[in-house]
């Protein structure tokens, strides 16, 4: 029993499912799929659509936290990468045409790997701390975004491009089936090869891995890059959700989002160790908790409270001092022993 | 790298000025304050009007709350940690203001209940923060959030003020010698800055600020109170951004959840443009001020212009916090 509860996975999937024992009894039809049109529609195919962009992110996220880093310019990438696409379709003399989409689509990523690659230069070549170089862009990277659009939401039309986020492939909507398989992708890559064990190195000691043989600052740079590119992918999906690129609100607060699930999912910011199927659940969390908290009759706005009261749990009880003081008050008897 | 090795009599005053080098303390600050200069002078001769005094005065003036906020961040960054509640600490401050006062409390209690509330949320971070070994990021994000969430439990909508003291102190104006003027926000904020220097430089808690931020592990080793200390500045961060809050609601005499949304980021970029080191025990307060007069002088700089769109302000201040960062990097490296 108690390696059950030792496992990293039992807290958050415990609350995830709390969650959505709350929804099946706040709304009983809660469960309910149906097909409609070919389409599958339901409120969990919903959650499935709305966390695919956070889902994306905080996959990049777990790996960047994993070298003990963080990236907080995740959002202001969104926004480029929305604002670069839209801004291409709009400009095109072809505006409906697939291949339109195609390459405001590539171009919309390569910007965003070179984003990526910006950020990667000063953490792992200059060798400033993360939370710092990624704020960098985090501030200046939404003027640029304004900068591409002119300031203004840029509507496109184009049916190819609308198909990223709201779109659907065998009755499933594609960006649960982008995201998916970006996350399974990495999954493979970082869990099937000794590509994830490499990065954990690095994250607990740099220096040593270096060392050791292991390249750090190629894969510190990588992570980075990989971070940007799963950001622009998201960014895609929001533009494409709406048909327009909104440079100051897309992707507005999705890197904590993203942070959030990864913490939630077990992954210590100090580095060192992750674990993508906690973001899973993490990130299945997050936006559960929004769609659950308008079902239950609160607003929608006292989401952030509900948040805050997450992270304190979640950070509580993986914490291992905060752990120490409960048990100890628990099994009062033991303490002596508990702490010797 | 100070030049008094040789005796000062023996010096003539060209000497002792060409041999003057500043401390590697100071020189942070007096890049940022050179470059506040230089701005200041840029833009006195591209526009007319510019280089008024009271354009000077103004940068105080619509900054004030800004200062207090970088106030209480640099205490938190020097300790090497980090606070990013401070903008919804703002809203909730003015949230807090304004439903006390249309609830009919005297201006004294509800200027009381906002910095009480603000310096408890500080604390309770603080508390977290040191005694469960959370990151400061991570507890300072859920601060964050609870605040924002709070502000919407008051209420959704914005409240405006209409208590005749708050009307009385946000109109008054102090007027100098030659026509210019200050207000009473303006007092605040400097007196902010005075205290948190004289706090810094003057007491026992302001020097385990600094050991803090050197090495926390030494510190504790040293038996200093680490712990109160540690607590103490997110207090204190928690306290002027509740005083910022006043501040703000003076300035906009009005209460509302999206009030203040990222400001938190402002107060980081002034902090690292003064000149404090993110890794914590480097830094003044002074250069904080002078952070926040700069990013007041881009925006004042955009607004003479006319022709340059809002978004260069961000575009510019990221730039800056690059340039001073990377700065950084090298004379640490070169000083370890």
């Amino acid at each position: 029993m108690r390696k059950v509860l030792a496992h990293q996975l039992v807290w958050p999937t415990t609350a995830l499912a709390v969650l959505l024992l709350v929804n099946v009894i706040a709304t009983p039809t809660f469960f309910d799929i149906r097909m409609q049109d070919g389409h599958l529609y339901g409120s969990l195919i919903d959650i499935l659509r709305n966390g695919a962009p956070v889902l994306l992110v905080a996959l990049g996220m777990t790996l960047v936290i994993a070298t003990r880093g963080i990236d907080l310019s995740v959002g202001a990438v969104a926004a480029i990468s929305g604002a670069v696409a839209c801004v291409y379709i709009a400009g095109s003399p072809e505006q409906g045409a697939a291949s339109t989409a195609i390459v405001a689509c590539s171009i919309a990523l390569a910007v965003c790997v070179g984003l990526g690659l910006w950020n990667g230069f000063l953490v792992s070549v200059l060798g400033i701390q993360p939370i710092i170089a990624t704020l960098v862009l985090m501030t200046a990277g939404r003027g640029l975004a304004m900068l591409v659009t002119d300031g203004q939401i840029t509507t496109v039309n184009n049916d190819a491009f609308k198909r990223i986020g709201a779109g659907f492939v065998l009755t499933v909507p594609l960006s649960i089936v982008i995201a998916l398989g970006v996350f399974c992708l990495a999954a493979l890559v970082t869990r099937r090869t000794a590509l994830g064990m490499l990065i954990e190195s690095v994250g607990i000691n740099p220096e040593a891995s270096r060392l050791a043989g292991v390249r750090s600052r190629t894969i510190i740079w990588t992570v980075y890059v990989f971070g940007a590119f799963c950001a622009g992918v998201a960014g895609l999906m929001i533009a494409s959700n709406t048909s327009a690129a909104d440079a100051n609100s897309a992707g507005l607060w999705i890197e904590l989002d993203a942070i959030l699930a990864v913490v939630i999912g077990g992954t210590s910011l100090a580095g060192g160790r992750f674990s993508l199927s906690g973001m899973l659940v993490g990130a299945l969390f997050i936006t559960t908790l929004a769609t659950t908290i308008p079902t239950i009759g609160i607003p929608a706005e006292t989401n952030y409270l509900f948040k805050a009261v997450v992270v304190i749990v979640v950070c509580l009880i993986q914490s291992p001092k905060a752990r120490a003081a409960l048990w100890v008050r628990r099994t009062a008897p033991l303490a002596g022993r508990a702490t010797a | 790298m100070t030049a008094t090795t040789a005796t000062p009599g023996d010096l003539s005053v060209w000497d002792r000025v060409r041999g003057y080098s500043p401390s590697s303390r100071h020189l942070p600050v007096l890049a940022t304050l050179a470059l506040f200069v230089g701005m200041f002078g840029a833009g006195g001769i591209r526009y007319e009007g510019f280089a008024d005094p009271q354009v000077v005065l103004t940068l105080f003036v619509d900054n004030a709350f800004l200062i207090v906020l970088a106030v209480g961040m640099t205490f938190v960054i020097l300790t090497g940690g980090i606070d990013l509640s401070v903008g919804s600490v703002v809203a909730l401050s003015t949230m807090i203001a304004a439903s006390t006062l249309e609830a009919g409390w005297p201006p004294a209690a509800a200027m009381a209940a906002v910095l009480l509330a603000g310096t408890a949320l500080g604390t309770l971070m603080g508390l977290v923060i040191h005694y469960f070994d959370i990151q400061p990021f991570i507890a300072t994000l859920a601060g964050m959030f609870l605040a924002r969430g709070l502000c919407y439990l008051i209420s959704v909508d914005s409240i405006p003020i209409r208590d005749d003291t708050f009307f009385a102190i946000a109109a008054h104006q102090f007027t100098l010698p030659g026509g210019y003027f200050i207000t009473p926000t303006v007092l605040v904020a400097l007196a902010a800055v005075a205290l948190a220097a004289y706090v810094l430089h003057r007491t026992r808690f302001g020097r385990t600020v600094y050991a803090i931020g050197g090495s926390e592990s030494s510190a504790m080793l040293m038996g200093l109170r680490v712990a109160r200390t540690k607590v103490g500045v997110y207090a204190i961060s928690g306290f002027c951004a509740a005083l910022a809050g006043l501040l703000f609601s003076l300035y906009t005499l009005s209460g509302y959840s999206l009030h203040a949304l990222g400001m938190e980021l402002d107060a980081i970029a002034a902090v690292v443009i003064g000149g404090t080191l993110l890794t914590g025990g480097r830094g003044l307060v002074v250069g904080s001020m002078l952070g926040v007069l700069v990013l007041g002088t881009i925006q004042t700089f955009i607004s003479f212009d006319g022709t340059l769109s809002s978004w260069w302000t961000k575009i510019v201040i990221g730039s800056l916090v690059l340039v001073f960062v990377v700065i950084q990097r090298v004379m640490t490296r070169r000083q370890p």
